[in-house]
């Protein structure tokens, strides 16, 4: 197979919430987060360095820079007010990975089950899945660059599966 | 591979999914008013058909949600699949 562009690699630290609610209080955690969460199965929205990705129905995983916790956690708090909802900080229990390049959709087909077609897994298109025994979650977060969020025990052993797989293992 | 189509979702890789027995099992509101016999029978006795099956499922590896599913037992095809409070079509 053709080589990638660029090899797999871990992603810097990054601020990580999981918030589970019901639609008011996602809305106004969008206000609070300043990017509106999405409510399509399986998209991602993003800007300005913070992404929100639909996880499940009443499941959202927010993401921000490093170092953001107590900032963010603040901001969400203060907009939910006294809406029902669950928000854990999930900053340290997971690592994120980046696949880019040309060949990026044909390596990770050499473990995940989902079809990446761009007409089935377009831009923007975010799940939970699996990659070779490990489960991530995957986002297409350019035409040619998937953003992998997976346990932070998991990282290596992710990490260590793209790049045998890159080989043609 | 066998694709199971999640009501939230849509069609997903078997491997994302667990099992989870027998779908529309009631719970007796007061089991302690029960007979061993009917007790026992809500815990352990299941149906065994030869054929349309209502079941759980779980999208465990996706949306984490449960949902139920009427398959075939003979052919293994999944006729179709629906939410949790919805009534088996
Ligand atoms: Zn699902």
């Amino acid at each position: 197979m053709p080589e990638p562009v660029e090899a797999p690699r871990l992603l810097p630290p990054a601020t990580r919430f999981i918030l589970q609610c019901g639609k008011d209080a996602r809305d106004a955690a969008g206000r609070g987060f300043g990017l509106a969460l999405p409510e399509a199965a399986c998209r991602a929205e993003s800007a300005g360095g913070r992404a929100a990705l639909w996880l499940g129905p009443d499941e959202r995983l927010l993401l921000a820079p490093a170092g953001l916790e107590d900032v963010l956690a603040g901001e969400l708090e203060a907009a939910l007010g006294g809406l029902p909802h669950s928000l854990v900080d999930v900053s340290h229990r997971q690592a994120a990975l980046a696949v880019a390049g040309p060949a990026a959709r044909e390596l990770l087909s050499h473990g995940c089950p989902l079809d990446l077609d761009d007409a089935v897994f377009p831009v923007g298109m975010c799940t939970r899945t699996v990659l070779g025994r490990a489960e991530v979650v995957l986002w297409r977060s350019r035409p040619e660059e998937y953003h992998l969020e997976t346990g932070r025990s998991f990282a290596s052993y992710v990490l260590g599966w793209l790049r045998e797989a890159e080989q043609g293992g | 591979m066998l694709l199971i189509p999640c009501p939230y979702c849509g069609e997903r890789p078997e491997i994302e999914f667990s099992y989870s027995g027998q779908a529309h099992l009631v719970r007796p509101p007061r089991p302690a008013e029960l007979s061993d016999e009917a007790w026992s029978e809500y815990l352990y006795v299941r149906d065994n058909p030869r054929g349309r099956h209502a079941e759980r499922w779980r999208h465990l590896r996706g949306c984490g949600r449960f949902f139920n599913a009427i398959r075939d037992t003979t052919t293994d095809r999944i006729a179709v699949t629906y939410r949790m409070g919805e009534p088996p079509p």
